[in-house]
C-alpha cells in the first residue's frame, strides 16, 4: 500500500525481538478477550459487545508505538485492543459492555485514555483541543505529548472529523487522525461510504501529510504510528495514519452480517489473519517457537479468566451515583430528586 | 371512593408485581380499535413497516433514506424489505453523517421530495439539531410558506433495551420547544400504523418518535382501507375512569394502563389519556378528561425539569384550575443523562414512582 504523502521521516526504526514477541503476545490476548466477550455475551454475563477481531494488528501496533507517560488516547467503542495495550486495567473497561457504567469505570486521566464513546466521530475533536493545549503547555519541541484519536471509515463522513482534520491543520496541533478502515460501517461498505476511496487522500487537502498503512501488519502499524508520533512530538503537526483492515466479526452481538455480506465474502475480502500472519512471521525469522506461541496463549487464558472474575463480580453501581456526578456543584434541586428517588425506591 | 383513600393496598399488590410483568405489558392493554375492520394482530415493527410500504406505493415522491436502511432494513428492521421492493433510488443508506441526512432532506423538500428520514438513535439525532432547528423547522416561514417542508423524521425513542449510551434518549421537549416542528409518538402497533401514514401525508415536518422497548410487542392493528374511521388527532382515551387522569405518550401509556389495572382492584378508577401528539398538544382531550376526573399525574422518562411533562401540567391547570383537587402531578426521569443499562430501572418511571404520584395527588389536602 503507498504512501499519499510521504512522512517526512528517516524510515521506519526496526524493531527487536523481544519487542516482536512483546506485540504477539498482545495480539493473542487482546484476540483471546475479544473471543470471550462473545461468549460472555451469549452466556449472559453482559448485554452486548462490539468485537475488534481482526482489527489486532491496527490496534495493538498502534497502541503500542503510544508513549504513555505523555501521550493521550480518545478511542470510540471498539478499542478493546487499544485500551488492553497501553494497560488500561480491563475490568474496569469491560464494565461498559456489562451496562454497568457508559464511559467504563477506569479514571480515563490516570489512564491518559477517555471515556468510552458512543457517537461516532465525537471525540476527534476533544483530541486536537487535547492537543492543542500542550502545544499551549508550551513544550519543548521533540517533546510534545501527543494526541491519537481513534475513528473509523464511517465516523470519517461526520462533519465534526472534517472540523478537526482542518483546526489541527491550521493549528498545527500535535495529532494523530488513527482511522482503522475495515471496510464497514455496520452494513454500508466503505465503497458507499469514503468517496475517492482514501481517508488518507484527504489529508492533501489539509495539507497534512498520511499514510496508508497495511492494518493487518502489525509491524507495519507500529512503524508509521510511531512516525506519526515523532512527527508530532517534533512540533510539526498534525497527521493521517489509515490502517487498512477488515471487521471480520459482527458490527456487534446483536447485528447480522448474513443481511449484507456472506461467508464467502468475508473470506475472501478480510484477507489473512493478522494474527496468522504475525506468527508466520515470527516462525520464519527464528524469533520464536510453538513454546511461545503457547505460552502466550496459556498467559492470554489466564488473564481473561481473572477478568471474566471480575466482571463476575461486578454489582450495579449504586442509584445514588445516576445523581453524584452531573455537576461538581450539584443544584438544589438535583438533591431533592435524589432524596425523592432514594425514599421512593427503598420505601423509606 | 373517600376523598381518604392511600394506596398502601395498593403498593402490596404491586408487590407481586415483577418485573417480567412490566416487560408482558400485552395485547390486551390496547383496546380494539374502535372502527371494527378487518384486524391483523401484528408488532409495532411491522405495522411501521406495512405503513412505510403503503406510503411509498401511495406517493411516488416518498423517498427513505439513512443509515442502514437500504439492505439492513434499518438496525431495527422497520425499512426491512422496502429498497428491494421501491428500488435503491428510492430507499437509499446515506455516509454517515446526520446532519448531512437532514440537510439533504431539506433540499430535497425544496426539490418536491418527501423525504422519510432516519437517524438511528434518539442520541443521533443531537449531530443533526443544527438543521433540524435552523433549517427544517424555519424554511417554511423563512419562504413565506413557499417552500413547505414536508419531512417526516423517523426517530426509535426513549430508553428500556440496557443499550449503550444516547441511545435511551427522550427529545420531545426540545423538539416541541422548536416552533416548525410537529411531534408524535404512537404507543402501540395501531397507532404506529396510522400515525406514520398521516404524519408522511402532511405538508409541515412531523418527528416521529417511535417507541424501540415496544417495537416487538404485538396488537391489533386495522389496517387498509378500513381504516377510515381512525382518528389520527389530538389525544386519546385508552382507559376510562373517573377518579383520576394519567397522561403519557410512547412507552410509558402501557405502563400506566398496568397502574390503572392495580389501582382499579382498590376500586381507584383511574383514567389514562394517550397523549399521542406532544406537539400539537391536545388541550381539548386534556380538559375533558380532567373536568371529569378532577385530578391529573403526567407520566414521562425525559428527565423533569423543563420537561412536558411542565407544558401538561400548565395546559391542564389553564383549562381547569377551578375543578382540580390537587395540582398536576409529575413522575418522570430525573435531571441526570439516561444512566448506563444497570441503572436504568431506577431511571424510567416504574409503577411504585407512579403509585406514589398517584397517592400524592389523592392524598392532597389544600392549605
Ligand atoms: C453519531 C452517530 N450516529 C450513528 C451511530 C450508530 N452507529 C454506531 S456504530 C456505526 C457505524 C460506525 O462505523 P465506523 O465509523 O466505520 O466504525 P466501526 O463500527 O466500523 O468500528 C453507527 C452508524 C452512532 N453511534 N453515532
Ligand atoms: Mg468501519
Amino acid at each position: 500500500m503507498a504512501d499519499v504523502l510521504a512522512l517526512d521521516d528517516t524510515g521506519p526504526a526496526e524493531l527487536a525481538g523481544e519487542e516482536l514477541r512483546e506485540l504477539y503476545r498482545l495480539m493473542v490476548a487482546v484476540r483471546y478477550l475479544d473471543e470471550s466477550a462473545i461468549r460472555w455475551q451469549r452466556q449472559g454475563l453482559i448485554p452486548g459487545y462490539a468485537p475488534q477481531l481482526g482489527q489486532e494488528a491496527a490496534q495493538v501496533g498502534s497502541g503500542y508505538a503510544l508513549d504513555m507517560s505523555r501521550d493521550f488516547v480518545f478511542p470510540t467503542y471498539r478499542e478493546m485492543g487499544v485500551a488492553r495495550t497501553v494497560g488500561v486495567d480491563m475490568v474496569e473497561y469491560m464494565s461498559t459492555h456489562k451496562a454497568t457504567w457508559h464511559g467504563g469505570l477506569y479514571d480515563p486521566k490516570a489512564s491518559r485514555f477517555a471515556p468510552i464513546q458512543a457517537v461516532v466521530g465525537g471525540s476527534v475533536l476533544h483530541a486536537v483541543g487535547w492537543a492543542h493545549g500542550q502545544t499551549l503547555d508550551g513544550a519543548p519541541a521533540g517533546e510534545l505529548g501527543v494526541a491519537i484519536t481513534y475513528f473509523g471509515d464511517g465516523a470519517s463522513s461526520q462533519g465534526d472529523v472534517h472540523e478537526a482534520m482542518n483546526f489541527a491543520a491550521v493549528m498545527k496541533a500535535p495529532v494523530v487522525f488513527f482511522i482503522q478502515n475495515n471496510g464497514w460501517a455496520i452494513s454500508v461498505p466503505t465503497e458507499r461510504q469514503v468517496a475517492g476511496g482514501s481517508v488518507a487522500a484527504r489529508a492533501a487537502g489539509y495539507g497534512m501529510p498520511s499514510i496508508q498503512v497495511d492494518g493487518n501488519d502489525v509491524v507495519a502499524v507500529t512503524q508509521a504510528t510511531a512516525a506519526a508520533l515523532a512527527h508530532a512530538r517534533a512540533g510539526k503537526g498534525p497527521t493521517v495514519v489509515e490502517a487498512m483492515t477488515y471487521r471480520r466479526g459482527p458490527h456487534s452481538t446483536s447485528d447480522d452480517p448474513g443481511r449484507y455480506r456472506t461467508l464467502e465474502e468475508e473470506r475472501t475480502d478480510g484477507g489473512e489473519d493478522p494474527l496468522a500472519r504475525m506468527r508466520a512471521r515470527l516462525l520464519a525469522d527464528g524469533i520464536a517457537d510453538e513454546a511461545f506461541f503457547e505460552e502466550a496463549l496459556a498467559a492470554a487464558k489466564a488473564e481473561e479468566e481473572q477478568i471474566r472474575e471480575g466482571i463476575n463480580a461486578l454489582g450495579p453501581r449504586p442509584g445514588t451515583e445516576m445523581f453524584d456526578f452531573v455537576y461538581q456543584e450539584p443544584t438544589q434541586a438535583l438533591k431533592a430528586q435524589a432524596s425523592a428517588w432514594r425514599e421512593e425506591s427503598e420505601h423509606v | 371512593m373517600s376523598e381518604h383513600t392511600t394506596l398502601s393496598d395498593l403498593e402490596a399488590a404491586q408487590d407481586n408485581t415483577t418485573a417480567a410483568d412490566v416487560q408482558q405489558e400485552s395485547v390486551q392493554n390496547f383496546p380494539e380499535p374502535a372502527d371494527a375492520g378487518a384486524t391483523e394482530t401484528m408488532s409495532m415493527q411491522q405495522a411501521l413497516n406495512r405503513a412505510l410500504a403503503e406510503v411509498m406505493t401511495e406517493n411516488p415522491r416518498a423517498l427513505i433514506l439513512g443509515e442502514d436502511v437500504g439492505q439492513l432494513g434499518g438496525v431495527f428492521r422497520i425499512t426491512d424489505g422496502l429498497q428491494k421492493k421501491f428500488g435503491e433510488a428510492r430507499v437509499f443508506d446515506t455516509p454517515l453523517a446526520e446532519s448531512g441526512i437532514l440537510g439533504m432532506s431539506v433540499g430535497l423538500a425544496m426539490a418536491g421530495y418527501h423525504p422519510i428520514p432516519e437517524v438511528q438513535f434518539d442520541g443521533f439525532a443531537y449531530p443533526a439539531v443544527n438543521q433540524i432547528i435552523c433549517q427544517v423547522g424555519r424554511m417554511n416561514y423563512r419562504s413565506r410558506g413557499t417552500l413547505p417542508m414536508p419531512i417526516t423524521l423517523r426517530v426509535p425513542s426513549f430508553g428500556g433495551i440496557r443499550a449503550p449510551e444516547h441511545h435511551g434518549e427522550s427529545l420531545e421537549a426540545m423538539f416541541a420547544h422548536v416552533p416548525g416542528l410537529k411531534v408524535v409518538s404512537p404507543s402501540g402497533p395501531n397507532e404506529a400504523y396510522h400515525l406514520l401514514k398521516y404524519a408522511a401525508a402532511r405538508q409541515d415536518p412531523v418527528i416521529f418518535m417511535e417507541p424501540k422497548s415496544r417495537y416487538w410487542q404485538k396488537g391489533p392493528v386495522n389496517a387498509g382501507a378500513d381504516a377510515a374511521g381512525y382518528s389520527p388527532n389530538g389525544s386519546r382515551v385508552v382507559r376510562e375512569g373517573k377518579h383520576l387522569t394519567l397522561v403519557a405518550w410512547g412507552a410509558m401509556v402501557a405502563r400506566c394502563l398496568q397502574v390503572a389495572e392495580l389501582a382499579a382492584e382498590d376500586g381507584i378508577e383511574i383514567e389514562v389519556l394517550d397523549l399521542r401528539w406532544l406537539k400539537p398538544i391536545d388541550a381539548e382531550g386534556l380538559a375533558a378528561s380532567v373536568a371529569k376526573t378532577r385530578r391529573a399525574v403526567v407520566v414521562h422518562e425525559a428527565p423533569r425539569t423543563s420537561g412536558l411533562g411542565a407544558e401538561v401540567a400548565s395546559t391542564i391547570t389553564e383549562r381547569c384550575f377551578g375543578t382540580l383537587k390537587a395540582p398536576v402531578e409529575r413522575v418522570t426521569g430525573f435531571d441526570v443523562p439516561y444512566p448506563s443499562g444497570d441503572l436504568e430501572d431506577e431511571y424510567i418511571p416504574n409503577i411504585d414512582r407512579i403509585l406514589y404520584g398517584i397517592q400524592r395527588v389523592l392524598e392532597y389536602r389544600r392549605g
